[in-house]
């Protein structure tokens, strides 16, 4: 459904988007992931017809992002990193906007946005810049589904909204899965990963992986710890130091620490027991998206 | 076309539902109006003026009292020699003093030609120009009360002339309601048609709702011309409102064609699109759209128009610099048509210009258009 190849485009010195190159198969939800910077927001642009990409070709349901961008500007719904919505107009103007601009009505494509409009029916007079942050989250997919497009792209759907809503948020996007959209989802946060079929790993303009969740935590291959104690910022330093340390990030409240082969709980604890550390707690885990990323960020 | 009504429906909500939009569109011309207006008539009606009058004859004692008669002026002191008038001065509250020479009468009704002097208190400087305007005229078209002589034949113009001394004259159409109001009303059609719309323009960049909307089957041409048409209506509508208000309340003359000043508006009104058009195609912020706006269009109108301070009296390079300001052209229409009832075969060339503009402008701005960002 989306072809990608050999992309590249950059701002002056900037190289945002390198050499990128990817597939995304019909129906299938696909996540961007990387930090902000990375490029996703280049790369969603360059898909939706908004920018030229210095170098390289993209299809979007069969069209060519450069050469067919009015035939391909009816097909794709977009929404972009900031909610797009009309603050003065009321939530039911904004949908009916959107609808008679792409020539549609709400009544004709409701079945699509049914599931989410429901939740936004009983505000439906109030003006879209009084809605909290979830809210417009969701009124603005209903705009940018109205429309049925073939194909979606959602840049950061979930930045900048609360915990609740950005689950949410993930439920219905698989829902809508099963009405054969496909979609392209980018988002900063490592944890939403899992949510999607597959996922690109991105930073500075460049693909690190591609591959299931699984897959990508399957890549992890040295032994992963779990590790903690009463002075978190004393055990960072002395395990940073540690013969057998190869990386070691905090976590939450564990260190997560990547070591040599071999390396074994037992020694780990004498190491620590030696420098006096407290109340130790070390545990082998296995490896989630983020270490997976962490990992192939250092070799990249 | 449904498309295209829904834009622009979206975009009258916008300007309805903000009350600072509204107040700029509605508040600010009636502001200017009457502030333009009023200031200045306020200060001429009231005038306090001394007379020296040492002829003591039949003219001199008439054309005082057509001074003093036309409500403009209040007579406040009757001065006996000429050492008084710098005295007079001095004590501030005299605003102008009316000389009238020994013989006046005489030569007056001798010679047909006398010398009247007017002394202005220049230290505030347009009242003092105003002033002498106002009086100035009163007596050079006293000549008409004069008795006419036994040497000139029926119905000929008496060959009577009154030399008024101080020529401070650059107001030849009189009040000054008459040079301002047509000058509000450039700036107001240029507020609100070029820099209202190059606001909003940048307003949906800032949001991001101008990507939504290029992600749509809505080109870009209906997109900006959908911005436009709103604002459009409305500038037009403000025109009729300061012309309703320059002609009714500030008692403007409306000698011309009225079918005639709203085409040349709407000419003026498109003149100001094309400019706002071409604001945004640059600007991507509302901040930078404003200040491209003020200093592309609103310094130059107000100082370069001849709305504040006179072409005539500019250095030649600011001159020939006026030409290229449209308000500079659209005031001398409005107030050719309005004040002396000229038509448009005296103003073509102004029209002319004003069209010229339009089409150069609209032309090369919508070549600016791109289907793209960046």
């Amino acid at each position: 459904m989306i072809h990608i190849q050999n992309i590249a485009k950059a701002f002056g010195e900037i190289h945002a988007v390198q050499d990128v190159s990817f597939d995304v198969a019909r129906g299938e939800l696909f996540g961007l992931i990387g930090p902000d910077g990375a490029g996703k927001t280049t790369l969603f642009k360059i898909l939706v017809t908004l920018l030229l990409p210095d170098s390289g070709s993209a299809t979007v349901a069969g069209r060519d992002v450069v050469q067919d961008f009015r035939a391909l500007r009816q097909m794709v719904g977009y929404m972009p990193g900031r909610f797009s919505l009309y603050p003065d107009l009321s939530v039911e103007e904004n949908l009916a906007f959107f609808a008679t601009v792409f020539g549609t009505t709400i009544q004709e494509n409701y079945e699509l946005i049914r599931d989410i409009y429901v939740q936004l029916e009983p505000f439906k007079n109030r003006r879209a810049g009084a809605l909290s942050g979830g809210m417009k989250q969701k009124l603005a997919l209903c705009c940018a589904l109205i429309h049925k497009p073939d194909v979606l792209f959602l840049d950061e759907p979930t930045t900048g909204v609360d915990a609740v809503s950005r689950k949410e948020f993930w439920e219905m996007l698989q829902s809508l899965k099963k009405h054969g959209l496909t979609i392209l989802v980018s988002t900063p946060y490592m944890d939403e990963a899992g949510q999607c079929d597959r996922i690109a790993l991105m930073q500075n303009g460049q693909i690190l992986a591609i591959d299931t969740p699984t897959g990508v935590e399957n890549r992890f291959a040295k032994p992963l710890f779990a590790v903690r104690a009463t002075n978190i910022y004393r055990l960072i330093q002395d395990l940073r130091q540690a013969p057998f340390t190869i990386t070691c990030y905090a976590f939450g409240e564990f260190l997560h620490l990547t070591t040599q082969d071999g390396v074994s709980t037992g020694t780990i604890d004498t190491y620590l027991t030696e420098r006096h550390h407290k109340q130790l707690e070390i545990k082998p885990i296995r490896a989630g998206i983020e270490d997976s990323f962490m990992d192939l960020m250092q070799h990249a | 076309m449904k498309r295209f009504f829904a834009f622009v429906m979206k975009e009258f909500y916008h300007i309805l539902r903000d009350r600072r939009t509204l107040l700029i569109l509605f508040g600010m011309p009636l502001a200017m109006v009457l502030l333009f207006g009023f200031a200045l008539t306020n200060e001429i009606k009231n005038a306090r003026i001394a007379v020296l009058d040492l002829d003591h004859g039949q003219h001199s004692r008439q054309i005082t009292d057509r001074l003093l008669s036309s409500g403009y002026f209040q007579l406040t002191k009757t001065l006996t020699a000429y050492r008084d008038v710098e005295a007079t001065f001095r004590q501030g509250n005299v605003k102008l003093v009316v000389v009238f020479p020994p013989n006046f009468t005489r030569n007056y009704a001798h010679d047909g030609t006398a010398q009247v002097q007017l002394l202005a208190d220049a230290s505030e400087q347009n009242t003092a120009i105003s002033l002498t305007n106002y009086a100035t005229n009163i007596i050079q078209t006293y000549r008409t009360g004069a008795p006419a002589t036994e040497q000139s034949p029926p119905g000929a113009q008496p060959p009577m002339q009154i030399t008024v001394q101080p020529r401070m004259v650059f107001n030849p159409e009189l009040a000054g309601a008459f040079v301002f109001v047509p000058g509000v009303m450039a700036m107001v059609l240029l507020l609100v048609s070029a820099l209202m719309t190059s606001v909003t323009i940048a307003r949906e960049k800032e949001t991001g709702t101008m990507e939504v909307l290029m992600v749509s089957p809505l080109s870009q041409i209906q997109i900006l011309f959908g911005k436009m048409l709103p604002y459009l209506l409305l500038s037009f509508l403000n025109g009729v409102m300061i012309i309703t208000l320059g002609v009714f309340l500030l008692n403007i003359p409306l000698n011309g064609s009225l079918g005639l000043l709203l085409s040349e508006t709407l000419l003026f009104i498109f003149v100001a699109l094309a400019i706002g058009l071409l604001i945004s195609a640059i600007a991507d912020t509302q901040l930078v759209a404003m200040f491209t706006s003020m200093l592309a269009m609103l310094l130059p109108t107000i100082f370069l128009s001849g709305f504040l301070f006179p072409i005539e009296s500019m250095p030649r390079v600011l001159q020939v610099i006026s030409n290229i300001i449209p308000a500079k052209h659209f005031i001398i229409i409005v107030k050719g048509i309005m004040i002396k009832g000229t038509g448009l075969n005296l103003l073509w060339k102004p029209t002319l210009i004003l069209f010229a503009m339009a089409t150069v402008l609209t032309i090369v701005s919508l070549r600016k258009l791109k289907p793209r960002l960046g």
